[in-house]
């Protein structure tokens, strides 16, 4: 190689590096600077609004404000929680009843507030267990688990807990579509199209949240994805998205993406609810838990139901109507007004918004292109009121404003999208770090959005926080969307997988009556002990109940012997604090389950079967007071048989030594 | 000359100090208030006539960590006492107003500042001994600590701020006095004097 050649080559690799370096787009971190001081919220400071976040395989519901974007609680619904005890008391243990008995884990997907007149009125938030199918009900006085109710006939509760405007109603669906439990579920898997069928649910709400399986219809199996209630206008519609309508039960990545047009179901539920006053309903046998909370008596109960009136969509021809909906819908969402329904194809390039005012002239005048497993399929024209035309790449959800504008987050493109909603026209778009799934604007689901901060909840992390190894926090983002442009405020790391989330004013749960402790006079725990007094060990055969006070910072029993191999020991732990913020916390060495966590005025009971003989400590975990550490005591665990006798002290030393 | 009637003025004012006397029974007297860093909202102790009000509970439980005795109503013989003593006070006002006698006026003026000094020694009294008399086996001991509460006015223990103030009725009983005086002073022409 000539010299002349080599000064050449050189050259053109470093002119083409230059090249090629200034061709590449900037990467991310260079292409955004946060709008950060919009987040900030000065110590002792309150944020603006309350952010109710599902935990998604976390089980779990978390709380943060906004736009601070900081983490007040997490919740325990569907998954146990030795932190609390939840799932490991005695008391909490029926929480999680199923019909297929105790299950510790589940997959919280999405909240919903309850609402009144369309708007969110702060008393509870709803979440859905995805995986063995149930609502819960969260109270927001206490921001507990308050009721945990099954679904039967079910196989993935995903298109849950949406509610209609005066929270007459929680609906559930089927992700999988199964045999029902009232059929004979023993069926070759591929004989889908026969045997397997959707069911969706309507869990009636009474007034003090009280859940009850109203009804639910039975459909043509296919998988029902998301659904939102229709408000205004069209309270009394609910819309759920479903797929898989080629019903493939095998590999549906393929055989459920083969056609060009899926469905969104629209559901009259006040013609169902007519047909079930008229006696439509046929009663099915089902199991399912139906699980309830007693403040009073500190103590959860599961009931096991067994039956379900079901209505047949195909038979009763008014209740249930089909929109074509391009490619596979996910998100189903209904404009403030009631009138637009956003159906978003997460494989399609477009956004049809279908109009409430067009599908009921559809309906009327039989619009219809044929039917879909006996149910009327009406023509996707005839319902139509426009296209988002180029909007991004596999759009997903669809918050509103309040001011005339849809949000549309898109996973494959990582963005939030800004659109018109009457004219369809793209008005604005911003990245997302990366793969937005759901979005959130307080009350952006309701009649009365809070157009202010928009959180995208993103499915990728990468490079937006400290690597923390392989597994990384999951990345919510804070948008400020009070202008025309959207703005990147903060991001925030998240507990589990955040799916959908709701917030709502902070003045409105704050101020909704929220409580600081039980009133130890108002517990009627049975093995309560309401004072120092009354606190002493019971035994009953080789049961052996603890009635124990804790209060600062000491035990009463503090000091037990008596306790033999074989006993099963049941600790009854009441706090006896009065005041905010003074929980006490319950351990024993080898106890094969949780902590207790005993708020104020509460009792709450660990089971414990010592496994040898010899001296157990227990103390209290919560450093509750200065002498949090001096909060301890024995156990005295002798075999069996041994002559022992049942003792409990504390101060005094029992039994007397000589 | 003048009578030694009083006037209609201070008959008036004689039925307001019975008024209020009667009022102070359905008010809280006195207020201790509580400041500590873990208690940004406050403790506060509501001494009524007939009982101790307020966050009693919290503050015997606190207490219990330096060895104060407990605070309870009926180990204090004032609290049955005080009701009869300011109905007392409320009849004899209104008697006064039939006796009309500026003398008896000024006879219950000097007797009702006796008693304001009498309660205000009994007052200290308590606190002193709720603040001295400690459990030897108290958790925390600060060698040559009391926890005496000031009789009135702010003071700092450990890591509280005490502050002992009057509540409305504490206002009403400072309003009888007053009024009393006034009424003592007009009826003696006391005003007039000075002016020559």
């Amino acid at each position: 190689m000539s010299k002349n050649k080599f000064v050449k080559t050189i050259a053109i690799l470093v002119l083409g590096s230059a090249l090629f370096a200034s061709c590449k787009p900037k990467n991310s971190s260079d292409a955004t600077v946060g709008d950060a001081e919009k987040a900030y919220v000065a110590p002792g400071k309150y944020d603006e609004f309350y952010n109710f976040v599902s935990g998604g395989f976390s089980g779990q519901l978390s709380v943060y404000g906004l736009p601070s974007g900081r983490l007040f609680r997490v919740i325990p619904v569907f998954s146990v929680d030795p932190e609390k005890g939840w799932g490991y008391s005695e008391e909490t243990k029926p929480m999680l009843n199923t019909s297929h008995g105790f299950v510790p884990w589940d997959d919280l997907h999405h909240t919903e507030m309850s609402q009144t007149n369309g708007e969110v009125d702060g008393r509870w938030v709803f979440g859905n267990a995805n995986n063995t199918p149930r609502i819960a009900r969260i109270d927001l006085k206490t921001f507990k688990t308050a009721e945990i109710i099954e679904l039967p006939n079910s196989g993935g509760n995903h298109s849950s807990p949406f509610i209609t405007e005066n929270t007459e109603y929680v609906v559930a669906g089927t992700r999988f579509s199964v045999p029902g439990d009232y059929s004979n579920g023993d069926v070759a898997i591929n004989t889908y199209k026969e045997n397997f069928k959707g069911h969706i649910s309507f869990v009636k709400v009474g007034k003090e949240g009280e859940m009850d399986l109203a009804f639910q219809i039975v459909t043509p199996g296919v998988n029902f994805d998301l659904s939102h209630a229709g408000k205004g206008k069209s309270h009394g519609w609910f819309f759920f998205s479903c797929y898989n309508t080629e019903q493939a039960n095998t590999l549906l990545e393929v055989n459920a993406s083969q056609k060009d047009k899926d469905f969104i179901m629209a559901v009259n539920w006040k013609k169902a609810e007519e047909y079930i006053k008229a006696g439509k309903g046929i009663k099915q046998k089902a199991r399912y838990a139906h699980n309830t909370w007693d403040e009073k008596t500190h103590s959860a109960k599961s009931e096991i139901k067994t039956d379900v009136l079901v209505l047949d969509a195909a038979a009763l021809k008014d209740i249930c109507y089909m929109i074509p909906c391009p490619k596979s819908p996910h998100g189903c969402d209904v404009d403030p007004t009631g009138e637009y329904i956003v159906g978003s194809g997460k494989l399609a390039a477009l956004i049809p918004v279908f109009s409430f005012d067009k599908l009921m002239g559809a309906i009327k005048d039989k619009k219809f292109d044929g039917n879909y497993g006996g149910i009327n399929v009406v023509k996707y024209e005839a319902a139509l009121h426009g296209e988002v035309q180029k909007p991004g790449l596999g759009p997903l959800h669809t918050e509103f404003d309040g001011k005339g504008n849809a949000y549309t987050t898109f996973f494959v493109s990582s963005e939030v999208v800004k659109w018109d909603i009457k004219s369809l026209k793209v008005l604005d778009r911003v990245a997302t770090y990366y793969s937005v799934g759901h979005l959130c604007i307080p009350g952006g689901d309701s009649k009365k959005p809070f157009g202010k901060y928009l959180v995208a909840y993103n499915k990728i992390t990468k490079d937006r926080y400290l690597p923390t190894g392989p597994e990384l926090a999951q990345s919510a983002q804070i948008f400020d969307i009070s202008g025309d442009k959207m703005k990147l405020v903060l991001d925030f790391p998240t507990i589990g997988e955040p799916h959908y989330a709701q917030a709502a004013p902070a003045d409105l749960i704050r101020n909704n009556g929220q409580l600081k402790f039980y009133k130890i006079g108002d517990n009627n725990h049975p093995f309560v002990a309401k004072g120092e007094k009354e606190a002493k060990v019971v035994r009953q055969g080789n049961q052996v109940h603890v009635y124990m006070t804790s209060i600062r910072s000491h035990f009463a029993p503090d000091n037990i012997e008596g306790i033999k191999m074989g006993d099963e020991v049941y600790f009854h732990v009441t706090n006896l604090e009065q005041d905010w913020d003074v929980p006490h916390g319950f351990a024993v060495k080898g106890a094969d389950n949780g902590e207790l966590l005993i708020m104020p005025g509460e009792t709450a009971t660990l089971k414990w079967k010592p496994n040898r003989v010899g001296i157990f400590p227990m103390y209290c975990t919560d450093f509750c007071s200065a002498l949090h550490q001096e909060m301890q005591g024995y156990v005295r665990v002798s075999p069996a048989g041994s002559s022992v006798p049942l003792t409990w002290s504390v101060g005094t030393n029992l039994p007397k030594t000589k | 000359m003048k009578s030694s009637k009083i006037s209609m003025v201070s008959k008036v004012m004689l039925l307001v100090v019975a008024i209020l006397f009667v009022g102070s029974l359905f008010v809280p007297m006195w207020q201790i208030e509580l400041e500590a860093p873990q208690y940004p909202e406050g403790l506060v102790l509501k001494l009524h006539a007939n009982k101790i009000g307020g966050d009693v509970e919290i503050i015997n439980g606190l207490n219990h960590y330096i060895g104060m005795a407990t605070l309870h109503t009926e180990n204090f013989f004032e609290f049955t006492a005080l009701p009869y003593i300011f109905g007392g006070f409320a009849v004899i006002s209104l008697l006064l107003i039939f006796v009309a006698k500026r003398k008896a006026v000024l006879a219950f003026f000097i007797f009702y500042i006796l008693f304001v000094v009498l309660a205000a020694i009994d007052f200290y009294r308590w606190n002193y001994e709720y603040g001295h008399n400690l459990d030897p086996n108290a958790a925390i001991k600060v060698p040559g600590m009391a926890y005496q509460p000031p009789l009135i006015g702010y003071k700092q223990l450990l890591n509280f701020g005490a502050y002992s103030i009057p509540d409305i009725g504490g206002w009403f009983l400072t309003a009888c006095g007053l009024l009393l005086f006034f009424i003592v002073f007009k009826e003696y022409n006391l005003f007039t004097k000075k002016k020559i």
